[in-house]
Parts: structure tokens; C-alpha cells; sequence
């Protein structure tokens, strides 16, 4: 029987197993930030270990970074301490680190793929659940916990049971103006959060091949909100061409072996999938969440559900709760929620290809009178890149704040927060409560419902939005 | 890591489902550099609801956190296990957890015990009629209890077997793949050439 992509990526990196132990896996690339990794160097000092690969290892500061004044020391001295310990931690284990003002910090999963560390067939972990995102160049990339970390630096391996593998392929091609977003959205509200509970999951078919690299991986980026394991796209000549002369990308003779050998990284015909969702991408539509978890989502078309439309009392007792907390009403249209914040950036959609989307939507409009936007690149370089292409100057005249790079209000472990009763549409991953801020209520979008609804005020698709007088 | 074999304690119903990492503990508290001090985070947002279980005296000195299924969703942060423990917990039981959470509880010594969500409910009613009632979870023989009596629950739960022997042996992960430094030498020696590196 053939063998499906992640099991042949698995067993390339099985270094050793042993009947009734997990496997213990080789780990090709190790990604760290300021907020999963200090215990993890206390750990190692602790019990007099070393690191034993630093060349396997990239440390970024992300999580914790202002995006206003970052050429000065950060304000808030325990995200400074954060941050500094990491720099303390780096330089005493002898790790690669762009810190802060450096050129090539960001978003530890922007980063791994602009330099061309994210590679076909590689195995990336990070303490961090959307390590996920590397996966849509072929790799096994998945976030691991602090103490994890710890055994990573210390043996370059971890020991994992094997994941059941499950297919789930878009067929056809998704609508002018829906993009990947929304087909993630789709489908985790088609599966719930618990849905790829044990699975590595393959996204393919047509819907998946017609993505661009950063499409797929705002697919990948979300795998870990339905419970995946991981998610990967099997490479093609759309992965050789992004990563082709990248910083780090294998360059002369190695670049043939690696491309050769990634060609060899497809499900065999004759695999078996232990599961599989079958979706048709010409049906989707843009998809806003309206609750507090990512599966609680329904088309922009849609209005707010009512506690009543669930059978599951679970879903019943959630649904309550969360409209609660989001401040809805059962049937109100979902194009008429008001807006506070639009947030346009996150691993999940901070990307070169994000700011231009949203360029093209702002560029000639202005955001609505009260509303705030707020555009923070994923990393230096797409910042600098975006201000090349003089996006930054659309959005500034759109009346938008443009930030410098980091996590921001994906998190708001920055100053980047929403305040109470607060509500924002915003392209990251998650829309928990307090997600964005103590009392936030996040709603989860695309880049173009974001910058439409940046326009208008309330929940929109750039359909919505009165064409440009000429 | 202490190990474990038996914990008998105050059952605490969470009755949520979906309860993700955030809640658990939200990203103001990540900044500590160190592995203690999470407690004060623990679902931060929550108690400062005076009918949060938490805030009950009955359940001051809970130990066993029974939660609806899907606990531990979300972010990767181990410190939603510390700050668990450092609260006071040493086992959550639930029908379903999140993946990496189960995993960091194994690495840290939280046993999260895997049941049917039956037996939640059966454990949530109990409790409702027996506030402060303690639930034993044996690792050893892979069974919660609690109760005496006519509505005494005693039932079995899943936990990996590589998970459970660690958890009883109190065994270091780390120790134990140092021990195994051949097999990796032998295969970094193999790995091919164009493979990136940092350095
Ligand atoms: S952008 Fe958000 S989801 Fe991505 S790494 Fe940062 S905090 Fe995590």
C-alpha cells in the first residue's frame, strides 16, 4: 500500500521506534519567541544541559513587541524582561536571533518562510499552536509546549505517537473575491474545533492547487483551530518558485537534489486516508465569525443564529454564551453588526499579498468615521516591501494607523488591545474571549471583508462597498 | 517529576465546553520568565464572577477539575498547565482534550484523564449533590471513583500507556532520550547536505 505525504515525511524523520512508545523524531528546523522559551532555557541550566544543534534553531521576537516607538527600550518592563532574557538566552546558547530593529524580525511564521528556512519535507516545530502555517510547503510543522521546547534544544528530537491522517479536499475553484480565509473559516465551521482532534491533516484538490503559497498558508496558519495535529499541501511549482533563491533556499547542485527529492513528496495514488471531508470551493462565500470560538462562524449573508437553530445542548449552552459576550442578538443580519477596530495583519493574513489586497480595496476610500484601522505588517520586510510598492501611503491616506511588525493585537499581549464591550473584524486566527483584550469581541474575517467593513463601519464585503466615481 | 499513582481530592465542575488555552489563562499573564506564580491567571476572566466555581468556599481547596469536552483548545502555552497546578490542580478529567495541552500536561506531571462524557455528567451531578466531594483517580488502575453507596461512580479512563508509566515512574523525558544519543548521531549523519541551516 502507498503511503500519504505526511507519512512519508514522518518516516524519513524517525530516528528511532520501539513497540508501544511513541516515536522519537528527528526535528530539521527549531523556531523560537520570547514568551514559550525562557522556562525552557531555566530547565536546560538547571539540569547542566546544552544546546546540542544551534544551527537547527531561529529565534525571533514577536509576541510581546510594540509596534509604535519599537527603535526605543519597550515600555512595559515585563514584556522587556521577556524579551531581554531571550537576547541573555540566545547569546549564551549561541542561538541566530533577530531581535527587535533587526531586519529580518517579525512573526516567527513570516519570518521561517521569507528566508527560505521553511522548506518541502522538513520537520518545524515552535512553542507556538500556528506553527502549523509552515506546513503549506510540505513540511510537518506543529506547536509544541514549553517543556517540549526543552527537549528539543536539548536532543533535537521528541518523542510523538503517530497521528492518523485525514484528506480534506476542496474541489472546483473559489469565487472572484472569496480567498483562502474564507474556505478555512468554512471548514472549521463545518467540522467544529475539535474536528482534526488526532489527525494530520492534507489539504488538496483544486481549490488548494489554485492558491498562491500565501493563501495556503492562512490554510495551514488555521489547522490548529479545529483541532489538527498539523496541516500540509504537498509541494508543487508554486512552492519551488516562492522558495527559489530565498536567503536560505539550497542553491546550484543542492538546489536540484532538494527539488528532486521534493517531487517525491505526494500521496501515492493507492494511500489510504484514515478520513476525509470533501468540500466544493464554488459554493463558498465570504465567512465572518460571530461567537467566541473559530467553528462559530456563517456567511457575511447570514444572520446571527439563535440559541434554538442547535440540537446538541452543548452547542445550545455555547451558543448562549457567546452571544452574550459578542453582545448580539438572535437574527440580527451579520452586515449589520457595528464595528469598532479593524485589525489587518497576524500570521494568519500579514503577508505581502494581504497588505496589497487591502491596498487595492482602501486605495481612492476612506475608513469610516468611527471606526479605527490597523495595518501591521507580519515582519520588517513586508513592512518594507509594502512601503516600496507605497501601500503604506494608501493606507495612511485611508485614514488608517500603519504599524511596525509583530503579533499586535492578535493577542494583545502589546499595547495593541481592544478595551471592554469593544469590537473588531480581524484577519488573525482567534476570536476568544479576551482574545484581543479583556471584554474584546473579535470577529474573524478575510482581508477584503476587513477592509470593506473598515469602509462602511458595520460587517462588509467589498460588494458591498459604492464603486469609485470615475 | 513526582511520580503518580493515586490522587484522591475535591472535585471542582467546570461546566463549559470548549474552554481553549486563553481562557484558561489569557496572554497578560504569559510575562513571567519563570514556572511558577500562573495561579493568579487562571480563568483570570471568570472570577471575577462572585458565582464562579472558583470563588465558591467549597471548592477553595479543589484538586480535581471535572470539564465539559474540548478543554485545553487553542494556544500552545504550557502555562495554562502551571498555572493549573500552581493553583492546586493534579488532575483534569474530560471527554476530550486538545492535543498539544495533553501533551504538556504529560510533560509536566497534570494527569489529564480522558472519560466518556457520560461520566462527566455523571460527575457534575454528584457534585451538585455532594458540594466539596472528593473523586480519586488512580493511574495504576486507570479508574476514577467517587461516592460510596447507591450512587457511588466508578468508571475507567484513557491515558497513553507511554504517558501513564512516565507519570508512575516520575521519569524525565529528556533523561530518557539522552539515553537513546546513538540513534540520534547515527541518523544526523545520514541527513542530506542541502537540508538549511541557521548558522
Ligand atoms: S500573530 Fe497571533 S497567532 Fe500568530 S504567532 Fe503571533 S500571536 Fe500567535
Amino acid at each position: 500500500m502507498g503511503k500519504t505525504l505526511s507519512e512519508k515525511v514522518w518516516d524519513e524523520h524517525v530516528v528511532r521506534s520501539a513497540a508501544g512508545e511513541p516515536d522519537l523524531l528527528f526535528i530539521d528546523l527549531h523556531l523560537l519567541h520570547e514568551v514559550t522559551s525562557p522556562q525552557a532555557f531555566d530547565g536546560l541550566r538547571l539540569a547542566n544541559r546544552v544546546v546540542r544543534r544551534p544551527d537547527l534553531i531561529l529565534a525571533t521576537e514577536d509576541h510581546n513587541v510594540p509596534t509604535l516607538d519599537w527603535d526605543k527600550p519597550i515600555a512595559d518592563p515585563v514584556s522587556r524582561t521577556q524579551v531581554e532574557t531571550l537576547r541573555k538566552n540566545a547569546a549564551d546558547f549561541g542561538v541566530r536571533l533577530h531581535p527587535l530593529g533587526d531586519i529580518e524580525q517579525g512573526i516567527v511564521h513570516v519570518v521561517g518562510p521569507q528566508l527560505g528556512l521553511t522548506q518541502p519535507g522538513m520537520t518545524i516545530v515552535c512553542g507556538d499552536s500556528h506553527t502549523s502555517t509552515h506546513g503549506a510547503f510540505g513540511a510537518i510543522a506543529f506547536g509544541i509546549g514549553t517543556s517540549e521546547v526543552e527537549h528539543v534544544l536539548a536532543t533535537q528530537t521528541l518523542t510523538q505517537a503517530r497521528p492518523k491522517t485525514m484528506a480534506v479536499t476542496v474541489n472546483g475553484s473559489l469565487p472572484e473575491g472569496v480567498t483562502a480565509k474564507d474556505l478555512v473559516l468554512t471548514l472549521i465551521a463545518h467540522t467544529g474545533t475539535g474536528g482534526g482532534q488526532g489527525y494530520i491533516v492534507e489539504y488538496r484538490g483544486q481549490a488548494i492547487e489554485e492558491l498562491s503559497m500565501e493563501g495556503r498558508m492562512t490554510v495551514c496558519n488555521m489547522s490548529i483551530e479545529w483541532g489538527a495535529k498539523a496541516g500540509m499541501i504537498a509541494p508543487d511549482q508554486t512552492t519551488f518558485d516562492y522558495i527559489e533563491g530565498k536567503p536560505e533556499a539550497p542553491k546550484g547542485a543542492d538546489w536540484d537534489a532538494a527539488v528532486a527529492h521534493w517531487k517525491t513528496l505526494r500521496t501515492d495514488e493507492d494511500a489510504v486516508f484514515d478520513d476525509e471531508i470533501v468540500l466544493d470551493a464554488s459554493t463558498m462565500t465570504p465567512f465572518v465569525t460571530w461567537g467566541t470560538n473559530p467553528g462559530q462562524g456563517a456567511p457575511l449573508g447570514a444572520s446571527v443564529p439563535s440559541p434554538d437553530d442547535f440540537d446538541e445542548p452543548n452547542d445550545k449552552v455555547a451558543t448562549e454564551k457567546a452571544l452574550q459576550y459578542m453582545g448580539l442578538e438572535a437574527g440580527t443580519p451579520l452586515r449589520e453588526v457595528k464595528v469598532d477596530t479593524v485589525f489587518v495583519g497576524s500570521c494568519t493574513n500579514g503577508r505581502i499579498e494581504d497588505l496589497r489586497l487591502a491596498a487595492s480595496i482602501l486605495e481612492g476610500r476612506h475608513v469610516a468615521a468611527d471606526t479605527r484601522l490597523l495595518v501591521v505588517p507580519g515582519s520588517v520586510r513586508v513592512r518594507l516591501q509594502a512601503e516600496a510598492e507605497g501601500l503604506d501611503k494608501v493606507f495612511i491616506a485611508a485614514g488608517a494607523e500603519w504599524r511596525g511588525a509583530g503579533c499586535s493585537m492578535c493577542l494583545g499581549m502589546n499595547p495593541d488591545q481592544l478595551a471592554p464591550g469593544e469590537r473588531s473584524a480581524s484577519t488573525s486566527n482567534r476570536n476568544f474571549e479576551g482574545r484581543q483584550g479583556k471584554g474584546g469581541r473579535t470577529h474573524l474575517v478575510s482581508v477584503p471583508v476587513a477592509a470593506a467593513t473598515a469602509v462602511r463601519g458595520t460587517l462588509s464585503s467589498p460588494a458591498d462597498l459604492a464603486p469609485l466615481g470615475g | 517529576m513526582d511520580k503518580f499513582t493515586t490522587h484522591t481530592g475535591v472535585g471542582v465542575p467546570l461546566r463549559r465546553s470548549n474552554v481553549d488555552t486563553d481562557q484558561i489563562i489569557p496572554a497578560v499573564y504569559l510575562k513571567r520568565v519563570t514556572r511558577t506564580g500562573f495561579e493568579d491567571g487562571l480563568f483570570a476572566a471568570w472570577r471575577n464572577d462572585p458565582d464562579f466555581v472558583l470563588n465558591h468556599r467549597t471548592y477553595a481547596t479543589g484538586s480535581v477539575l471535572v470539564a465539559g469536552p474540548d478543554f485545553g483548545t487553542g494556544s500552545s502555552r504550557e502555562h495554562a498547565v502551571w498555572a493549573l497546578q500552581n493553583y492546586g490542580f493534579k488532575v483534569v478529567i474530560s471527554s476530550r482534550f486538545a492535543d498539544i495541552f495533553r501533551g504538556n500536561s504529560g510533560k509536566a506531571g497534570l494527569v489529564a484523564a480522558q472519560v466518556d462524557e457520560k461520566v462527566v455528567q455523571r460527575l457534575w451531578d454528584w457534585l451538585d449533590d455532594h458540594p466539596g466531594g472528593e473523586i480519586t483517580v488512580d493511574l495504576e488502575s486507570r479508574t476514577v471513583r467517587a461516592g460510596a453507596g447507591e450512587d457511588a461512580i466508578e468508571d475507567s479512563f484513557d491515558i497513553d500507556d507511554y504517558t501513564r508509566w512516565r507519570l508512575l515512574e516520575g521519569l524525565d523525558d529528556i533523561g530518557i532520550t539522552l539515553g537513546h544519543d546513538g540513534d540520534i548521531a547515527a541518523f544526523e549523519a545520514s541527513r542530506p547536505s542541502w537540508k538549511p541551516v541557521t548558522l
